[in-house]
């Protein structure tokens, strides 16, 4: 993949043109993520650690193989484990890595009200932009999967960059090349697919479980992160997967019909809104706790 | 590994136990994915807890710990009764027909016939084959039935010679004579109703059903394209019978013909980078470089030891049997001529008085037994941390500190360096220590050049990135300088039998600092004089190195450091840095990337890939074949045979037996226990052996006599504890690396719900885990992947704790758990073959911390 | 420096972040390109130190190679061509770049005499001086030339050596060489528990 791919087809709080704005891209990137052969090994999380240069940051024992409750500021891909009993009995310990979706329609660009913060790529990639990010959190409100996390420290938000770095220049995501088992898989999301309904079909088919099937939600208009389910009407038993996930009415609204008036800027009633987030920009004031901004 | 780990990927049926490949060798299991997405293949995964492993299985089975042989046991039963063997494969590539001597007694009552009470030893003489031609359908011509001679238990050895195996057999290959190895077998495992092992394992009947059924597929109507694997590592190794299960897993697949094709073999997952490597050299007592026996007091010259040592074919006479290990003398005094190099002459044997002769168990446990009883007065230990592996912690912590010095070669600082600081030791305490402690920081893996061989048996170079760090060194320059101070203090001021010391050949360029690739070189072997091969007449000239073991000779005109080796570094270059990526038969064979001993070939014994006539079992997994035309042997691997030998010279394809064929029956000699695996308990065990309740263990296993050795009585102690690594922690190793740390931050006891609620404990408590040694304390993880069990009527409990807590790492040292090793726990007791300890299934309490 | 508008167009990732955090001045990009981390490394085929599987790695460090560089690692994956692990890695095989670069590593010798409560530093020649001179002292007491039957063992009864599991093949076969000629019986590895 070269870095063609990489052009820019959205940006958050952007008045004027968009670079990449009606390009046509040959592919967008994909990761797929077959939870039924994931081993929990945590080898994507390492990886992931390693190659963006996070370091150490204190955990504790939680009564699970879990490193940690949720994704962190500087943890962007956690395996959820979930100890789950079936009807007949049988144990099951499902895995599942959560990560950033890279949602074709995604919740955090649309909901940052900051001029470059949050980019999508042709490729399908949201970057967030860091010397853009204001550090507001509307992004966080903004994510239906619970994603990005804000960091007390530089007071500003991250989350997973699909390894854009790496994709650039031709390579696979660290997280995809580390994993052990495959379960992992990076390609197109029109080969990622097919290979995910086709692993589905095998599991429906010969594995015995008849409700396998491929995570790929339409409410955000398909992700660039799929997922292959051994129970894809339970999405919930793996960590919390939300089953129909939806960018939130409150972000639509206010950055859907009334974006073009955003666009304009500090007129009429939305000047207290725009001065509200703004306050949280300069570098000089005190971080706000996520659920402090949560309550925003 | 009889095959290797890319080779999972052509199995139709993995069975899965005693290992935990998914946590423990997550980049191998990825070839048990690939048959599963690939080949539609099942995995059955049998462990004492629902592992990670188990998470990707198509069947779990929880099993108590160390009931391994009843399972197995019972799933040999199964297939014998459901007619799920390789009938030809069993007759022809087996010991199946050869009829076993009078007098030998199955173990009914749980002893073998010539149990000695007294020295609880046996004499293993009627643990062989009758003398005698082709019996088949002539029952009579032997006396008496194995019933009967069982009924009477005597034994016909004759008394002070040891007894050798009858170089021309009887059989009988309808396989209907009372005392031929099938039927024994077949009476053995009888008594393995999937009810008994309901009783000993606590795997309900309908699921052990199951599991036999689901395993035994392969062999349906007497098929035999399809090819099952069986894996395992450690969790069958640490038991008082570990030697026994994994026989009992090749007999398994010998009877179902799975051994030597692609997708099959009985597989080994070695724990450790290159603990393969470390055994194929002999860094054990029992053993010199290459499998080579060591020599023991009664070989008193060089002659005694190889006839000893040597076998002769053992067969019927209508076979043929290549008995390669016929050719020892070559490779010993190959070996001898690599260590003395000119000193080893054929006046002096060649020098075979310069190595020690071994008289009893050396072993592990008897290392640390025998420096806390005062014997053991000094210790080196590199890149091994002896406290901390075990068995008894405590019991190693206060032999070293009667040692006189200890020598600790590391990169981290390790509870072994710093056992006299270990917790509960008192400064007062430590003024009364008197071992001198010397800690020699070492290089890590990616500051040494060298191969490894990982357990596929692949012999793999590595390239040296870094420099080590400050002052530390390369550990071979340390043995070598260690050496070469010793050598010049024998050279000033002689002392005991300098000569082996004197004479030890150390021709490396730069004597202190050997640099690898020579020794790799010595290692290979080369010509000390012109060779040449009689049939191609091709030429080795003296110095040169040497193609293959083949060239090997018992005249001191060639030397070799290690049979098995020889061919890793030829006049061609070395091997073990070749990278070729090519895999023309798509069977993951990859001959041109590195080089697997023997003669790189990488699925071993693989003529029994093709039926009697040389044709594959199975046309799409085509490893070798008899080429007619060509008249020999070819194929995509290198055949682990006699190329030219046409199958209807009936050579044995298991070429290292002196029979020829795969062993159902172990004869004299090999193993200590018994000639077929019987079930016997743990050491500590919450039940009495249901099969024989009053041999409940097996009657080799010794306890030391050290205060330490306690063991619990199921009484007090009723919880069965067993213990592994986690995927996220490598050892006693990780616990230094801070990535490493925060995955799993804390040690934990996973304990089932049930317990914990009977016990009042919840989920992150702090527990205590105690057994009669010793006391470990860590968080308890609730979990319902491990669920009571019935055994033999009795509810039982098991848990189990991951063994990376130690008292140095980041969390050690900033007090972060209790800094208690697990093996504090584990008893000494080891497996009497192996001499392995039995670190699985032991008996604990649990109470709130 | 020219900024075109390939570089404009290419991606931020941590290291704009963390060249925010120092305080630099990233304007006028929209996004600011992280450079690959290992663009001008140096690549090592090595063999990952823990199981036995055995994966290929790469250790990636900075330098050319040039005489007048000290290598220092930054990376380590895992090697595409191996033909076992195909690139990948576990958790502990993705960590080892943190093996290699660890403080906690140990860089000097150290000896704790008899009765101490602590280490103290000794130079590497006394060290191996005394180590010799203990092997000399311990085999010659311990060491058994014939046994009771009248047999020759030549064997050293007093000294153990026990060896680790990622020690190379070749270094195994120095410690079998230099061992067994000084008489060791106790010789026991890994391999063994």
């Amino acid at each position: 993949m070269s870095q063609a791919s990489t052009e820019i087809i959205r940006i958050s709080g952007h008045a004027g043109s968009v670079p990449g704005a009606g390009l046509n891209r040959e592919f967008q990137v994909c990761k797929l993520v077959d939870t039924t052969t994931c081993i929990g090994c945590k080898a994507c999380e390492v990886a992931c650690l390693e190659w963006n240069g996070y370091t150490f940051s204190e955990t504790t024992f939680d009564n699970t193989y879990q490193t940690m409750p949720e994704t962190a500021w500087n943890y962007w891909n956690l395996i959820k484990f979930n100890e789950h009993e079936r009807a007949d009995g049988s144990m099951m310990l499902l895995m599942r890595k959560d990560q950033c979706m890279h949602c074709e329609d995604p919740g955090c660009l649309a909901a940052c009200p900051a001029d470059g913060a949050i980019v999508q790529y042709a490729n399908g990639i949201v970057d967030f932009q860091e010397q853009h990010c204001i550090g507001c959190g509307y992004c966080i409100t903004g994510c239906p999967f619970n994603i990005p996390k804000f960091s007390p420290e530089a007071r500003k938000v991250f989350k997973c960059t699909l390894c854009n770095d790496r994709v650039s220049v031709g390579l696979e995501p660290a997280c995809i090349k580390a994993c052990p088992t495959g379960c992992l898989h990076f390609g197109t999301k029109p080969e990622m697919k097919e290979l995910a309904e086709t692993r589905a079909e095998q599991l429906r088919n010969v594995s015995g479980f008849a409700d396998a099937g491929v995570y790929d939600p339409p409410g955000v208009s398909g992700t660039h992160v799929i997922y292959v389910l051994h129970d894809a009407k339970n999405p919930e038993l793996y960590g919390g997967l939300p089953k129909d996930p939806h960018i939130p009415y409150s972000v639509r609204l206010w950055k859907g019909p009334l974006k073009w008036l955003g666009n304009f800027a500090m007129i009429g009633g939305l000047v207290g809104l725009a001065w509200h987030y703004m306050r949280y920009g300069p570098k000089n004031e005190e971080p706000i706790p996520p659920d402090d901004r949560r309550r925003v | 590994m009889t095959n290797g780990w890319i080779d999972i990927k052509n199995t139709d049926m993995m069975l899965i136990m005693g290992g935990n490949p998914a946590e423990n060798h997550p980049c191998g299991f990825k070839w048990a994915m690939e048959a599963k997405r690939n080949r539609n293949a099942k995995l059955i995964s049998v462990d004492p807890r629902f592992t990670r492993t188990s998470a990707t299985a198509d069947l779990f089975l929880q099993i108590r710990a160390g009931t391994d042989i009843a399972f197995l046991g019972g799933l040999i039963r199964y297939a014998i009764e459901n007619n799920r063997i390789a009938k030809e494969y069993l007759a022809n590539y087996t010991n199946a027909a050869f009829i076993v001597k009078e007098g030998f007694k199955l173990p009914e009552d749980g002893l073998y016939s010539g149990f000695n009470a007294a020295s609880g030893t046996y004499n293993n003489a009627t643990w062989n084959y009758e003398e005698g031609g082709d019996l088949s359908g002539k029952m009579d011509a032997v006396a008496s039935s194995a019933h009967e001679s069982s009924a009477h238990g005597k034994t016909s050895a004759p008394a002070g010679k040891p007894p050798a195996l009858p170089p021309n057999v009887a059989y009988d290959l309808t396989l209907q004579h009372p005392r031929c190895v099938f039927q024994l077998l077949k009476r053995q495992y009888s008594r393995y109703t999937p009810e008994t092992v309901e009783r000993i394992t606590g795997i309900p009947k309908e699921q052990f059903l199951k599991a036999a059924d689901l395993f035994t597929s392969v062999r349906k109507d007497g098929d035999m394209k399809k090819v099952a694997t069986i894996i395992y590592a450690v969790g069958w190794t640490q038991h008082t019978f570990g030697t026994q299960i994994i026989r009992t897993a090749a007999m398994i697949q010998l009877l179902l013909g799975n051994v030597g094709r692609a997708g099959g073999g009985v597989n080994a997952l070695r724990g450790h980078s290159n603990i393969q490597g470390a055994t194929d050299m002999a860094g054990l007592f029992d053993s010199l470089p290459g499998y080579l026996k060591v020599p023991v007091p009664a070989d008193t010259d060089l002659a005694a030891y190889l006839k000893r040592i040597t076998p002769g074919s053992s067969k019927p006479t209508e076979w043929s049997s290549m008995n390669y290990w016929s050719n020892t003398p070559k490779f010993f005094v190959s070996l001898l001529k690599s260590l003395y190099g000119d000193s080893a002459t054929k006046e002096n044997g060649f020098g075979f008085d310069y190595l020690p002769k071994v008289d009893r168990d050396y072993s592990w446990t008897h290392i640390w037994d025998d420096m806390y009883n005062g014997k053991v007065k000094g210790m080196m230990a590199f890149g091994m941390n002896g406290v901390m592996i075990g068995p008894d912690t405590n019991k190693n912590i206060n032999a070293l500190k009667k040692a006189d010095w200890l020598v600790v070669g590391e990169i981290y600082p390790d509870e072994t360096s710093e056992f006299w600081k270990a917790p509960g030791i008192t400064a007062e305490e430590q003024k009364s220590i008197n071992t001198t402690v010397y800690r020699l920081p070492c290089a890590g893996f990616a500051e040494k050049d060298g191969s490894m061989t990982n357990s596929a048996r692949w012999v793999t170079w590595k390239y040296a990135a870094v420099p080590p760090p400050g002052l530390a060194r390369l550990d071979q320059d340390i043995i070598a300088q260690i050496f070469l101070r010793v050598r010049d203090l024998y050279k000033k001021e002689g002392g005991k039998f300098p000569d082996p010391i004197l004479n030890l050949s150390w021709a490396y360029a730069d004597a202190a600092h050997p640099g690898l690739s020579q020794v790799a070189m010595e290692v290979n072997g080369r010509a000390l004089a012109d060779l040449t091969d009689p049939a191609t007449k091709q030429v080795i000239k003296a110095g040169q190195q040497l193609p293959g073991f083949a060239w090997l000779k018992d005249d001191g005109t060639t030397m070799c450091g290690n049979w098995i080796y020889s061919g890793t570094w030829t006049e061609a270059g070395s091997q073990i840095q070749r990278r070729g990526t090519e895999d023309p038969s798509g069977l993951g064979i990859y001959p041109n990337w590195a080089w697997s001993w023997p003669a790189n070939r990488r699925v071993l014994y693989n003529r029994a890939s093709c039926d009697s006539a040389g044709k594959p079992w199975d046309p799409d997994r085509k490893q070798v074949w008899w080429n007619e035309a060509a008249g020999k042997w070819v194929g995509n691997d290198v055949p682990d045979f006699k190329p030219d030998s046409h199958p209807k010279d009936h050579l044995g394809p298991f070429i290292m037996n002196p029979e020829g064929v795969g062993r159902l029956f172990v004869p004299i000699g090999v193993l200590a226990d018994g000639p077929f695996p019987e079930h016997y308990e743990p050491i500590e065990s919450p039940i009495k052996n249901p099969l024989h309740p009053n041999q409940s263990n097996n009657p080799l296993v010794k306890k030391f006599k050290t205060p330490y050795d306690k063991f619990g009585s199921p009484e007090e102690y009723s919880i069965v504890c067993t213990t592994y690594r986690l995927t996220e922690q490598y050892h006693y190793w990780t616990k230094n690396n801070p990535m490493n740390v925060q995955l799993i931050p804390e040690p934990f006891v996973e304990i089932p719900v049930e317990l914990a609620e009977e016990k009042g404990i919840r989920g992150t408590d702090k527990i205590k885990v105690i057994s009669a040694r010793g006391t470990y304390i860590a968080k308890a993880f609730v979990t319902r992947r491990l669920k009571p069990m019935m055994i033999d009527g009795k509810k039982v409990y098991q848990i189990g704790l991951p063994i990376h807590q130690g008292f140095r790492g980041i969390d050690e040292d900033e007090g972060r758990n209790a800094r208690t090793p697990a093996n504090l726990l584990t008893p000494t007791v080891t497996d009497p073959n192996a001499h392995t300890p039995e670190s699985k299934g032991f008996l604990v309490k649990i109470e709130k911390a | 420096m020219q900024t075109s508008r390939r570089d404009f167009l290419k991606v931020a990732g941590v290291g704009g972040v963390a060249a925010t955090v120092f305080g630099f001045d990233l304007k006028p990009a929209y996004a600011q390109l992280k450079e690959l981390k290992i663009a001008r490394a140096a690549e090592t085929r090595s063999t990952c130190p823990y199981c036995a599987v055995g994966c290929g790695v790469l250790i990636y460090t900075i330098g050319d190679r040039a005489k007048n560089v000290t290598p220092q690692v930054i990376h380590v994956e895992g090697d595409p061509d191996h033909p076992t692990n195909r690139g990948t890695l576990c958790p502990k095989g993705s960590s080892l770049e943190q093996d290699i670069l660890n403080p906690r590593r140990l860089t000097k010798p150290q000896v704790r005499r008899p009765g101490a409560t602590d280490w103290e530093d000794i130079s590497w020649d006394t060290a191996l001086d005394e180590i010799a001179q203990w092997t000399k002292k311990t085999r010659d007491a311990t060491f058994v030339e014939k046994d009771a039957a009248g047999h020759t063992v030549n064997r050293c009864e007093g000294i153990s050596f026990i060896g680790g599991c990622t020690d190379t093949n070749e270094f195994n076969y120095l410690v079998v060489k230099t061992m067994r000629s000084l008489g060791l019986v106790y010789l026991e590895n890994q391999a063994r528990v």
